[in-house]
């Protein structure tokens, strides 16, 4: 791994907002770097945190969230509950360890194609900057020392 | 590594993957064949049996090949790497419906659009696409056998916004036989085209060709006209929509009044016409906007009537024959049930007085193109004639400013469509009723469609002339001889290359289309939404102009974007025609997704009661548990992501569903640069 470092990230995107932005700047042919990967939810609403924490656990190195741009929300004003989600979910990753810049919520409209793809890529360089989570490592180093903490007690 | 505990053993998956080439479009990036062949080997362990690549995939050739191996291998699973799924999603899920499978064990993963267009480098693009395909397998997996849901369509339609695009709209569904309700903010229907004296290019009388049609909207057996009247909400889905109308008072008995007239010849309170006449003319305190009026009943302004200021006057009610005037008048809340809604709500003009330079308020013979409309309208306030404010004098010399607030970074940055036209309409008008100059100042001439470039060549052969360049400054200021009481316009002539300076009497700027100020509130009473310059978003913009992305409800005419007449006339038919084919069909399908509550499983913590903007929780006291009402839920989801106890399940997007994704996506792009299994203790 000599090349400079390549983040892998999840982005979860709304159908109705960013999902569309996302088909957008692809129609548009507007480019951005390749190390993210779309899931799409019906709502940001439907982040359930545990997705946030299930893509950190799975190797991914930051976690994109976007939606609707507020009041513009398609379920009329889930994506505000997906901020308060996200501001809590911050105090939550920071608690583990996990630098909070690693998990980012953005607006996008269905009309902003150029807008994601200029968020897509701005998140990565950031990333990329914060350099590798591994987590899943980490958690295996945490098990480790469970395992010898718990041992010692036993013992 | 998917949650498969709740899958019967004996039933293995067996899934197809078909990696779409989209000839070179995806081709071109991804090493289609490479992800194909990928896909079989490492993902034989989740069920891949088939995996294949094919040149289009949404060919007939390319479903009947998915078909075949439904049939042939036994496959219960379907993923296809492709284009978005807003574009062929439902193609794939027919031909697994074809071939015997439920629809819903299907999965389309856009390495199109989220891939191929949007990235350079192969080979990443391609590890992404496997990623992609990963997370699809593990998805579709997931995935359960789903039906859709059936709701019946309520036969009546809303169409707000009387101008028209929203008339030909109504028309159209009532001539259909079916009810129409049309909702209009002004006291008549008409919109901007009743403002015009001529429309472009044919140059036929704007009235005569709209009141007709205004009058057979107010005399529709099918039409219930609602004017001075605005929606104030919008409840339920495709359908079944509850419209709330807040009915203001006119303070006149439509039922007694015969539009006579007489209310508005006797009122003594005369006000500058600020809305229909542009300010250029007067109206009473009880008007209506104009004599061709849909409906024909006059509103008071309660403004600047006399009465409603200082209790006395009471002239139009001591005069009225019929006895109509009816002071003590409520406004009335109506609550419409309707199937489908169209909203052509059309446009505001561009304010020139957001350009000081132009001079528009400052400089009294600068005027705006909708005061020119009115002015040389035969019943506007100079009954035609084109003259300066003054109101008699005749201008020897007239420049037409184009773009003005178009095709400028600093205002809008879109072209308005119609101000070409109408600026070289207004040319012409100028030289057969004054005769005379003419100068057009035009950034470039856009007169596309029928008939439109024709008329450009006419009006160039009766004299006008053109000059190449945007206006700088319209100025009182004088410098050289023969510029004394004369407006100058100062422009950069770009064809001959030098700066110039041409005297005029009369300065007509050319205003671009806007959406109306409160479009961004419209939209969200509609669950709509609106593009980046406020117009509202279609479906699609060159295959589904006339739909939104909220089910049943259309849009039509200028609120899509600017456009001309007959475009507006013709996406008011195009909406009616899609009502019509819902009411026809008399119920449609929706996609299944819908959040439940696993009552077992529900400890009713209520939690997710307040988080419904649809009021689809209800909670069942004496039991203890939330339920869900599936005919109001709209299937966001964010219920099912709040349920600390796990206890409702969303369909379509089913927790499983997405963390099996999140696992696929990243099971094969995880940095392999430190070895994570010997971390891991034995």
């Amino acid at each position: 791994m000599s090349e400079q470092f390549e983040p892998v990230i999840i982005g979860f995107t709304c159908n109705w907002c960013s999902y569309r932005a996302a088909d957008m700047a692809g129609t548009a042919r507007i480019k951005y770097p390749p190390n993210i990967r779309l899931v799409r939810l019906m709502c940001s609403g439907r982040l359930d945190p545990t997705f946030v924490l299930k893509a950190l656990s799975e190797g991914a190195d930051g976690v994109l969230i976007t939606g609707c741009h507020p009041g513009e929300c398609h379920y009329l004003e889930q994506n505000y509950k997906a901020l308060r989600r996200y501001r809590l979910l911050l105090k939550t990753i920071a608690q583990m360890g996990i630098e909070p810049e690693r998990v980012k919520l953005v607006w996008a409209s269905a009309a902003e194609g150029v807008q994601l793809a200029r968020a897509i890529t701005t998140f990565v360089e950031e990333i990329r900057a914060l350099g590798p989570l591994r987590w899943p490592l980490r958690l295996a180093e945490m098990d480790i020392k469970e395992t010898a903490a718990v041992e010692e007690v036993v013992a | 590594m998917s949650n498969k505990q709740n899958q019967p053993q004996d039933e293995k998956e067996r899934i197809g993957v078909y990696v779409c080439h989209c000839g070179s479009n995806i081709a071109g990036v991804v090493d289609v064949e490479d992800v194909a062949v990928w896909a079989k080997e490492e993902l034989g362990d989740q069920g891949v049996v088939v995996s294949r690549d094919y040149k289009f995939m949404c060919s007939s050739l390319g479903q009947e090949m998915i078909e075949n191996d439904i049939k042939e291998q036994g496959l219960n699973r379907v993923v296809v790497a492709a284009c978005s799924p807003h574009l062929h999603e439902a193609t794939f899920r027919k031909a697994c419906e074809r071939a015997g499978l439920n629809p819903y064990l299907s999965e389309l993963v856009s390495i199109r659009e989220q891939v191929s267009w949007v990235h350079t480098d192969k080979e990443k693009a391609t590890e992404k696409a496997k990623a992609m395909v990963a997370g699809g397998v593990e998805r579709v997996i997931e995935n359960e056998p789903l039906e859709p849901l059936r709701v019946p369509i309520h036969p009546a339609t809303l169409v707000v916004g009387g101008g028209i695009a929203g008339i030909q709209a109504a028309l159209e569904i009532a001539d259909a036989g079916y009810q129409v309700y049309m909702v209009e903010r002004e006291p008549s229907i008409g919109g901007h085209m009743a403002q015009f004296d001529k429309t472009f290019p044919t140059l036929d009388c704007a009235a005569c060709i709209l009141t007709p049609k205004m009058v057979s909207v107010g005399e529709h057996p099918n039409i219930e006209l609602l004017t001075w009247s605005e929606v104030e909400r919008v409840e339920g889905y495709v359908g079944n929509f509850s419209v709330t109308v807040r009915k203001r008072p006119r303070y006149v008995d439509t039922d007694l009044c015969t539009g006579c007239g007489i209310c508005w010849e006797k009122c003594p309170k005369k006000v500058i016409d600020e809305d229909f006449e542009q300010g250029l003319g007067y109206r009473t305190a009880v008007y209506t906007p104009f004599p061709q009026a849909v409906p024909k009943y006059p509103v008071i302004d309660t403004e600047s009537c006399i009465f409603f200021a200082n209790g006395k006057c009471k002239a139009c009610e001591k005069l009225c024959p019929t006895g109509a005037i009816n002071f003590d008048q409520e406004e009335e809340i109506l609550l419409l049930e309707v199937g489908n809604i169209i909203i052509a709500t059309g446009f505001d003009t561009f304010d020139a007085r957001r350009i000081p330079e132009y001079g528009y308020g400052r400089l009294a013979n600068v005027f705006t193109s909708v005061e020119f409309e009115r002015m040389c309208n035969a019943a506007g306030p100079t009954n035609g004639e084109v003259v300066l404010r003054d109101g008699v004098t005749k201008p020897e010399a007239v420049g037409i400013v184009h773009c003005v607030g178009s095709r400028d970074r600093n205002y809008n940055n879109y072209c308005s469509v119609i101000c070409c036209m109408s600026s070289l309409k207004f040319a012409h008008l100028v030289k057969e009723r004054t005769g005379a100059e003419v100068y057009n100042f035009y950034i470039d001439m856009r007169t596309a469609y029928k008939d439109y470039d024709e008329f450009y060549q006419r009006v160039m052969e009766e004299g006008v002339l053109f000059v190449r360049g945007r206006v700088a400054e319209i100025t009182d200021a004088t410098r050289n001889p023969g510029e004394e009481g004369k407006l100058v316009v100062q422009v950069e002539d770009t064809l001959a290359g030098r700066q110039r300076r041409i005297p005029v009497d009369m300065a007509i700027l050319s205003v671009g289309l806007q959406p109306p100020s409160d479009t961004k509130e419209v939209a969200q009473r509609f669950g709509i939404s609106c593009s980046a310059s406020g117009w509202i978003t279609e479906k699609h913009p060159k295959l589904d102009p006339v739909a939104t992305m909220t089910e049943g409800i259309f849009i039509a005419g200028a609120i899509q974007g600017p456009k001309d007449i007959p475009t507006s006339v013709a996406q008011g038919a195009a909406a009616a025609a899609r009502v019509l084919g819902r009411i026809n069909k008399g119920e449609m399908y929706l996609e299944p997704i819908r959040a439940t509550v696993d009552p077992e499983k529900c400890s009713g913590c209520r939690i997710c009661n307040n988080l419904c903007p649809f009021g689809a929780i209800i909670f069942h006291e004496d039991l203890m548990v939330t339920e869900i009402n599936h005919a109001l839920c709209q299937g966001c989801g964010t219920c099912v992501a709040a349920c600390p106890a796990g206890a409702i399940s969303g369909t379509g997007f089913s927790n499983e569903q997405v963390l099996s994704q999140i696992e696929g996506l990243l099971a094969y792009s995880f940095p392999k640069d430190f070895e994570l299994v010997e971390m891991v203790p034995a």
